[in-house]
């Protein structure tokens, strides 16, 4: 027999899955511990939650060593196993002035109150490969890093105070409105979306995408003509405390624990409100974990698409419906997926228009 | 493999929650309500790609119970590796049956094909689309392309079709060819062949149009017209398969795979539509005693 | 034209602001004469309590420097943005008594693919470049039903002929004409469904002298055969002088007179309007 068509699906996708497993553990001493992931490979965990909207970094991690490393494949898992979660509360709103800081950096004032904390970070670490790491004994490494850090850096000591925001202080100097009353959320995974959309979705979409797409579309966005040069009023990371209303008595709530996040706040050229006032533009980023790049990223896009222009990041529709990453990711690779009847299609319409120029190119010679 | 616990213990039936599938079968009844409009819906993340056909699954979840009988095909092929990946998963959550026989199913999900065999009034046809605006092409912007529909301004994807005659000599579109749902909406019947395009007018069964990474579910229902865009002199034309026939069953009237034989250096054709290939051979077969 | 005809195209009372206007300004009499700018809240009322009568066959000269507001009016007229208030009537269009700015989006559809064609002064506006030019009167014969290849061809090749552009172009697009072409592309296009009225915004602007006088003598024709009536928009008093029959001088979004274009050539009362004939001579 000659050639088959794709038949022995069932047999064919086993086999894959087989195989997939071997290739994931082969010249494996043992397996990758998910615990060792999600506290080692913070960075990844981090994007992995802020791409997938689920703030689960042990599940984030198991996605992960699943995912064989692939955050975008990870984050797919996690978007997945979420939109079957039963949604039986909804939190009060955080307060990000009430983070517990870990890091905060302003590049608008050289002094902030509360002074400009660097925090871990390796902006200025040179990017040298560090070999050492080859042979870490992990409770050594720890035990010499406490001693050298200073005392008022020592994560176990550290009790600061919650800093006002840099907007904030804007806002009292009436350089900036104030924040616009939260009327009207939507809630993406749960609403259907029609363009153009209100800002709470933008923002949601914004916050859940992918970081190398909004770092690219940033940059572009800093690149061109129209472009202006966002300055960073404030980027904070640290824990922020997610409560709920008491469900047995009204004016009380519950604490259900802290979770970490990036807040970012930009300005950028001023502008005159409809009331004559002339103030400041904001732009606004907040992602699960620390991801600076992608909060930052988020704060230009986010007053992007709030102001007027012709330029791409302008377009609501170009930004939030590429920047996804489960949607980018799916699109682009259903390619891989047969399509033998649109090309079947495609060369009978070729076939018939190769005729027709043939019977012409006939004609004329006669 | 037993590598996870079944899904029927971890998870809802049918995958998701019934909050989830009531809001799409709303949506749906919607669709149904004004054919070739394109609904928008919450589309759930899912766990298959996207782009692979959450669209038409969360159609098919929504709809499905424990009385149906379930046919999924890609490309006409029932054992196509993602119309198995799809049947899989359904299976894993729910307790329906499954066939390859799209006559003894009362729910088949499909990519790219219509069966042969004609859809009845029991059965309902869902498909997966990839891109569910036909005006995407002349109108890159979902707000414009909105208020096209709405005033029914198609002049756009006429000139579209005008200019491609003028160049080609013929409307050069292959598959997923745009027609007109009940003189009222244009619409996208997914990438299937103009060869199929014809059963969707004034059929019996119930055809449902599900696109999860774009959020928008329609329906052509029973009895509704529905005509491809075609100028009077250069009427709407169907793949050509003339003097050709499948080499397994003998089908002159069916849609054909050409395939090409390397060894033997020919193109030879099979029927796509592998369910009726069989039981044309069957009965072939059975006409042979 | 007797006075006992009615208007075909009847406008009463435009007003066009750009900006959200404000208390000040909601009120036109309270701007500094001589300005359509509103010193309180920075709105620019382009048009500014516009009235007029077009008549069938008659062409209608709208005359004014830049940002007189003169391409404000004929872009409201064609609805390509909403006017702030006032009304226009179409007398050949459902018994003419309804206000056409109020109508739906279908029914402005309507009117500017049966009663109204424009043609701009930047043809890139008014055509579809990437398309052939066949194709860019196709799109307003499909607009209005036609569904035959054969006779959308054969009459896009009438218009074009009528227009002087070689039929072996017409399945080329027009980013490949000269402007002049392009102008007479726009204008075939405009023509394409008969429509009685015609709104040509500064269509001489920026062309050769002799490509200017052949598109001027081209719209007289159409005039003459059709009884087309037309607005003519120019910065030129003599592309008007030309044309019009009657004229209407705007300046700061005002109509500050109106009149035969005989009349106010000769004898023209207001300063800048004597001004303007001053610099013509």
């Amino acid at each position: 027999m000659g050639y088959v068509a794709v038949t022995g699906g069932q047999q064919a996708i086993e086999t894959a899955n087989l195989l997939n497993q071997w290739y994931r553990l082969k010249d494996a001493d043992h397996a990758l511990e998910v615990t060792a992931i999600e506290k080692q490979m913070r960075h990844l965990v981090d994007r992995v939650i802020s791409e997938s909207g689920l703030y689960a970094p042990n599940d984030a991690a198991l996605a992960l060593k699943q995912a064989e490393g692939d955050p975008a494949e990870a984050a797919f898992l996690l978007r997945a196993y979420r939109s079957t979660l039963e949604r039986n509360v909804e939190s009060l709103t955080v307060d990000p002035g009430q983070m517990r800081v870990i890091r905060r950096i302003s590049s608008a004032f050289k002094d902030i109150p509360g002074s400009q904390i660097l925090g871990p970070t390796a902006d200025y670490t040179h990017r040298l490969l560090n070999f050492t790491l080859r042979n870490e004994e992990a409770q050594a490494a720890l035990k010499s890093v406490l001693q050298q850090l200073p005392k008022q850096d020592n994560p176990h000591t550290d009790h600061r105070q919650p800093f006002r925001k840099v907007a904030d202080l804007l806002r009292a100097q009436g350089l900036l409105s104030p924040p616009n009353a939260r009327n009207g959320l939507v809630d993406i995974t749960r609403d259907k979306l029609t363009f153009p959309v209100p800002r709470s979705a933008k923002l949601q979409l914004l916050s859940r995408g992918d970081t190398g797409a909004m770092t690219a579309l940033a940059c572009s966005s800093m690149r061109e003509h129209t472009a202006q040069h966002p300055t960073v009023a404030e980027l904070r990371v640290g824990y922020v405390e997610l409560t709920v209303a008491y469900p047995l008595a009204s004016n009380e709530t519950l604490s259900l624990g802290e979770v970490m996040v990036t807040e970012v706040e930009t300005i950028n050229s001023f502008t005159k409100k409809d009331n004559g006032d002339v103030q400041f533009q904001l732009g606004y980023g907040l992602t699960f974990g620390q991801n600076e790049t992608k909060a930052i990223a988020m704060a230009i896009l986010e007053q992007r698409l709030e102001t007027d222009g012709t330029s791409p990041t302008h377009d609501e529709e170009f930004v939030l419906l590429h920047v996804d990453s489960i949607e980018a990711n799916g699109f682009v690779s259903h390619l891989k997926l047969p399509h033998y009847i649109t090309f079947q299609s495609k060369l009978d319409v070729l076939r018939q228009a190769q005729k027709l120029a043939a019977e012409k190119t006939d004609h004329q010679e006669v | 493999m037993a590598m996870h616990t079944p899904l029927k213990q971890t998870y809802n039936y049918a995958f998701l929650d019934e909050g989830s599938k009531k809001e799409i079968r709303r949506a749906t009844l919607k669709a149904v309500a004004i054919p070739g409009y394109q609904v928008p819906f919450a589309s759930r993340e899912m766990p298959i790609g996207r782009g692979w056909g959450t669209g038409g699954l969360q159609l098919t979840l929504s709809l499905i119970g424990d009385g149906d009988t379930l046919k999924v095909i890609d490309q006409g092929n029932d054992d196509s590796v993602n119309a198995v990946s799809i049947k899989k998963l359904v299976q894993a959550c729910t307790n329906v049956a499954v066939t390859t026989d799209a006559e003894q199913a009362t729910l088949i999900q499909s990519r790219h094909r219509i069966p042969e065999v004609p859809i009845r009034a029991d059965q309902i046809l869902v498909f997966q689309v990839p891109i569910p605006e036909p005006l995407r092409f002349v109108e890159p912007k979902e707000k414009k392309s909105k208020h096209l529909h709405a005033e029914m301004d198609y002049s756009g994807i006429w000139l579209r079709l005008y200019e491609d005659i003028v160049k080609w000599g013929k409307i050069s579109i292959g598959a997923d060819y745009p027609a007109l749902a009940h003189k009222r909406y244009i619409f996208a019947p997914s990438p299937i062949p103009r060869y199929d395009l014809p059963k969707l007018h004034q059929a019996e069964g119930l055809f449902l149009f599900g696109a999860g990474r774009e959020k928008k579910i329609y329906a052509i229902p029973p009895y509704t017209d529905v005509e491809p865009l075609a100028f009077d002199d250069y009427p709407f034309e169907v793949e050509h398969f003339e003097g050709c026939s499948c080499r397994l069953c003998g089908s002159t009237d069916s849609f054909l795979d050409e395939l090409y034989d390397e060894a033997a250096g020919q193109t030879f054709y099979q029927c796509s539509d592998t369910g009726y290939c069989r039981k044309c051979r069957e009965r072939g077969a059975q006409h042979g005693k | 034209m007797g006075n006992e005809d009615r208007p075909l195209l009847a406008v009463r009372h435009l007003m066009k602001r750009f900006g959200k206007g404000c208390a000040t300004c909601r009120n036109p009499q309270n701007l500094p004469s001589g300005s359509s700018h509103c010193p309180h809240c920075g709105s620019v009322l382009a048009c500014n309590d516009i009235s007029f009568d077009l008549y069938e066959g008659e062409i209608l000269g709208i005359v004014g420097e830049s940002g007189s507001g003169k391409s404000s009016l004929v872009q409201s007229l064609y609805f390509d943005s909403p006017v702030t208030s006032g009304s226009a009537t179409i007398a050949t269009y459902n018994k003419g008594p309804r206000n056409i700015f109020l109508e739906s989006a279908q029914q402005k559809r309507y009117i500017r693919n049966h009663l109204m064609g424009m043609v701009y002064q930047n043809p890139w506006i008014g055509l579809k470049m990437n398309f052939s030019s066949g194709g860019n009167i196709a799109e307003k014969l499909i607009a209005a039903g036609d569904f035959n290849v054969r006779a959308i061809r054969s009459r896009a090749a009438d218009l074009l002929d009528h227009v002087e552009i070689p039929i072996t172009r017409m399945d080329e697009a027009p980013a490949h004409f000269s402007g002049g072409m392009q102008q007479r592309v726009q204008i075939s296009k405009a023509l394409a469904n008969k429509p009685p009225i015609l709104l040509l915004d500064e269509v001489t602007t920026g062309l050769d002298l002799s490509v200017q006088a052949r598109v001027l003598d081209l719209i007289r024709r159409i005039q003459r055969e059709n009884r087309t009536a037309m607005l003519v928009v120019s910065h030129d008093l003599g592309v008007i002088r030309m044309l019009c029959d009657r004229t209407l001088v705007m300046k700061q979004g005002r109509c500050i007179e109106a009149g035969l274009t005989d009349q106010i050539l000769e004898d023209p009362q207001h300063t800048y309007t004597q001004l303007l004939v001053h610099s013509l001579l």
